[in-house]
């Protein structure tokens, strides 16, 4: 499965559907929805956690949370 | 007769909502809590021209109304709530024009709950930079309101912005979605159970359950117990909701927003290659730590200086000038040290919040959280648990209501737990005295002074008792929570003066005035403890004439005996000899017991304390420093403060928990008196047994 997690740094995709029971209300409410794109924008060093741009907002997420979403590589 | 008209202020965090708010009333605020919770209630007034008075409430930033801390609870109650004083007439929402998409779920929301919203897009003065262009009446009309766009840092737009919220009036109610088309078939059971009610409003009470416990709900009883969903159908309803609404927002944007995203590569992702590397995001960290600590120890120490010198000779003055007697004494010996006490921490904690504030500004804050997020997980921390240790060395208190984003609730009370052991600024006098007296002034290669190292490595005590403890809490405590973490990150920024100004001096004043009073009220209990006692007290005087009748002594040494027997024989010398057995294993005698036991009120007490009971009669550190300087141990000869003594009090003050006011705090973000508890029994334990193994090594 490709994950937000799987990303390198530049690389896009679009977020597939998703569960809500693993992936917090509060994501989606800042812009993580099934359709929008996201793009790596930095990796923290020891490699988390990552740095995203999703549809235009700037966000941080740990890699835990980055690979329960699915992604289709564009 | 005048207009009087309640405007709250809503948004997203980042959006430049504080800087709205004081643009709108200037210094006209005032800070205080919301009754019952540590929540910030920032409340304001203007005036608006012809009689017309505006009262304006800084709501906490929220992402949406679906509440998941006490902070984003504070709005969701108040809107819910028609018959709360602050209910709003008409809510401003502030959006930020790179973020506009994000922010209008917000908007969306408050503007479904029925009352008059104004949109004001702030920072439309980069609209040009960052090529946007809006079409503002198209907007207005799909979203059924009126748009302000303004520009905070520029000060436009804010003279049509006051106009719309005086017409309030003629804004349009209506909602911008359809609640029911969340679940047509849920809503509709909804309708025939309450066919009075908001549908949603009640949907919002129904939900709020879900992401946020325990509530105390005035309104529409009964509907907690009303049995309608399963919770995970409510959550599916709940995204349901957040993707309609982002549907409605996209399609209105795709007509009206238009943004040139070639210009999107700028000064954001140039700097944030620097500013989160991983080597030059650290060694640019710890600079700012470095020059943080640098302005606290060096750069304040002048206004110290002069605060210090200012009280004593106020007090020696008010000695002089006063008709001698109790209440001349209580003023110079008790209230003005007291005061001078509080007066003095002022130069520390407004560098401190100083530079938390720009930090926060300019939005490198999220940058640290993000940077240190992995290494601080290794101790059972969060990445957000940076803000709190470092705003920590101010005050424990800020710093235990800065944990509340954290989301995962074990990083969140450890965080909470191990936050005291960091160096804050009451310990610092405690500190400053007590190196100058045991440290030699000496120069370690000629350049660094030994007193300035042993200061820097009290530091890293605390920090590094708080990281371990940290660790061990991480490995014992047992609780099972989502792990979860989200930090927007937001654009650079340059911090606007006025804001940071407002920042440093309410969060200054809040300080003097909260840790004052119980400053204040000890120096005032101590200085009667210690002017007055009983039996042998009231006769001092006879009893040393008698004593020293055969030595030929001069005036001044006489009454100086009978100064010090009447402290021995005073209230606070009878507990002081008390718990002297509990201290003496230390190396401290009764009086540094007295000043031990009051710092469990507040650290800073001890040098007055101190300063008190050896009736130096003013709180300037040098006559203090003789004088303990020259105290002699009674049992063992030589200086009382000698090393041993002093590295063990040293260490005694980094451990113990001793600030009552954070054991409040704690109580209170933790709802139970278990977590306080234990700081204080556990910390303390430490503190003496650290302290006693020190002594007991030294000596």
């Amino acid at each position: 499965m490709i994950t937000i997690a799987s990303l390198k740094k530049g690389q896009r995709g679009i977020i597939k559907d998703f569960s809500v029971d693993v992936v917090p209300l509060k994501l989606l409410e800042m812009g993580c929805l099934p359709g929008n794109e996201v793009s790596l924008v930095q990796i923290a060093p020891f490699n988390d956690p990552l740095y995203l741009n999703i549809n235009g907002s700037h966000l941080a997420i740990r890699k835990e949370t980055a690979c329960l979403i699915e992604i289709e590589l564009i | 007769m005048a207009k009087h008209i309640n405007v709250a202020l809503i948004g997203n965090p980042n959006t430049g909502k504080t800087s709205v708010f004081n643009r709108l009333t200037g210094l006209n605020q005032k800070v205080g809590n919301y009754p019952g919770i540590t929540v910030e209630k920032k409340q304001g007034t203007c005036k608006f021209g012809r009689a017309c008075k505006v009262h304006v409430l800084d709501l906490p930033g929220t992402y949406s109304l679906n509440a998941s801390s006490v902070d984003e609870n504070v709005v969701i109650e108040l809107l819910l709530n028609k018959n709360d004083k602050d209910f709003p007439d008409v809510a401003v929402v502030v959006a930020d024009i790179e973020n506009l998409k994000r922010n209008l779920l917000l908007f969306t929301q408050i503007k479904d709950l029925g009352i008059p919203t104004i949109l004001a897009i702030n920072m439309s003065d980069r609209m040009k930079r960052k090529a946007i262009s809006l079409n503002v009446p198209a907007l207005e009309k799909k979203l059924k309101t009126k748009i302000a766009l303004i520009s905070s840092r520029k000060n436009l737009g804010f003279d049509y912005l006051k106009e719309l919220i005086e017409d309030y009036k003629h804004l349009s109610t209506k909602p911008s979605l359809n609640a029911s088309s969340i679940s047509p078939e849920y809503f509709d059971r909804l309708r025939k159970a309450f066919p009075n009610q908001d549908l949603y409003k009640l949907w919002l009470v129904i939900t709020q359950d879900v992401n946020f416990g325990k509530l105390d709900r005035n309104e529409l009883k009964g509907v907690a117990s009303f049995q309608t969903e399963s919770i995970s159908n409510l959550k599916r309803l709940q995204q349901k909701e957040t993707v309609i609404r982002y549907q409605f927002i996209n399609e209105t944007l795709k007509e009206t927003l238009h943004i040139d995203t070639a210009n999107a590569k700028d000064l954001r992702s140039r700097l944030d290659r620097v500013l989160t590397h991983k080597v030059w995001g650290y060694v640019i960290f710890f600079g700012i730590l470095l020059l943080i600590f640098q302005a606290i120890f060096d750069w304040s120490a002048y206004p110290m200086d002069f605060i210090d010198s200012t009280f004593a000779s106020l007090s020696e003055w008010a000695k002089n000038t006063l008709p001698p007697g109790d209440f001349s004494s209580l003023i110079a010996e008790g209230i003005i040290p007291g005061l001078g006490g509080i007066v003095i921490f002022i130069p520390q904690i407004a560098f401190l919040f100083l530079f938390i504030s720009i930090l926060e500004e300019t939005g490198y804050m999220s940058r640290v959280v993000f940077l240190m997020d992995k290494l601080m997980r290794r101790f059972g921390l969060s990445g957000k648990s940076v803000v709190p240790l470092v705003a920590g060395t101010a005050c424990a208190i800020p710093a235990i209501m800065a944990t509340r984003n954290i989301e995962n609730w074990k990083e969140r009370l450890i965080t909470i737990l191990v936050t005291p052991f960091t160096t804050c600024s009451a310990r610092l006098p405690v500190y400053l005295i007590i190196i100058a007296l045991v440290i030699p002034d000496t120069r370690v290669l000629g350049i660094f002074s030994l007193q300035g190292l042993t200061l820097m490595f009290m530091y890293i005590l605390g920090f590094g008792a708080a990281i371990f403890s940290a660790y061990l809490l991480d490995k014992i405590l047992k609780i099972r929570s989502k792990s979860f973490f989200v930090v927007e990150m937001p654009n650079y920024k340059l911090p606007l003066p006025k804001n940071v100004i407002i920042t440093v001096i309410e969060k200054t004043k809040a300080f003097v005035f909260g840790a004052g009073k119980i400053i204040l009220a000890i120096s005032i209990i101590l200085w009667v403890l210690a002017s007055y006692g009983p039996g042998d007290f009231n006769n001092a005087e006879e009893i040393i004439k008698n004593e020293y009748a055969s030595q030929n002594l001069s005036e001044e040494e006489i009454a100086m005996h009978i100064d010090s027997y009447k402290l021995e024989h005073s209230y606070i010398g009878h507990v002081g000899h008390a718990i002297e057995p509990a201290v003496r294993p230390l190396g401290y005698d009764w009086k540094i017991g007295i000043a031990l036991v009051s710092s469990f009120a507040a650290r800073e007490v001890f040098v007055g304390t101190l300063a008190t009971i050896y009736s130096v009669g003013s709180d300037d550190e040098q006559t203090i420093k003789n004088r303990m300087a020259a105290e002699i141990n009674p049992i063992l000869g030589g200086p009382l403060f000698n090393f041993a003594s002093g590295v063990s009090l040293l260490l005694f003050y980094a451990f113990a928990m001793q600030c009552m006011s954070t054991l409040a705090i704690v109580k209170k973000e933790t709802n139970s008196w278990k977590w306080p508890m234990w700081q204080l029994v556990v910390m303390s334990a430490i503190a003496y047994v650290v302290a006693l193994a020190a002594y007991q090594f030294l000596k």
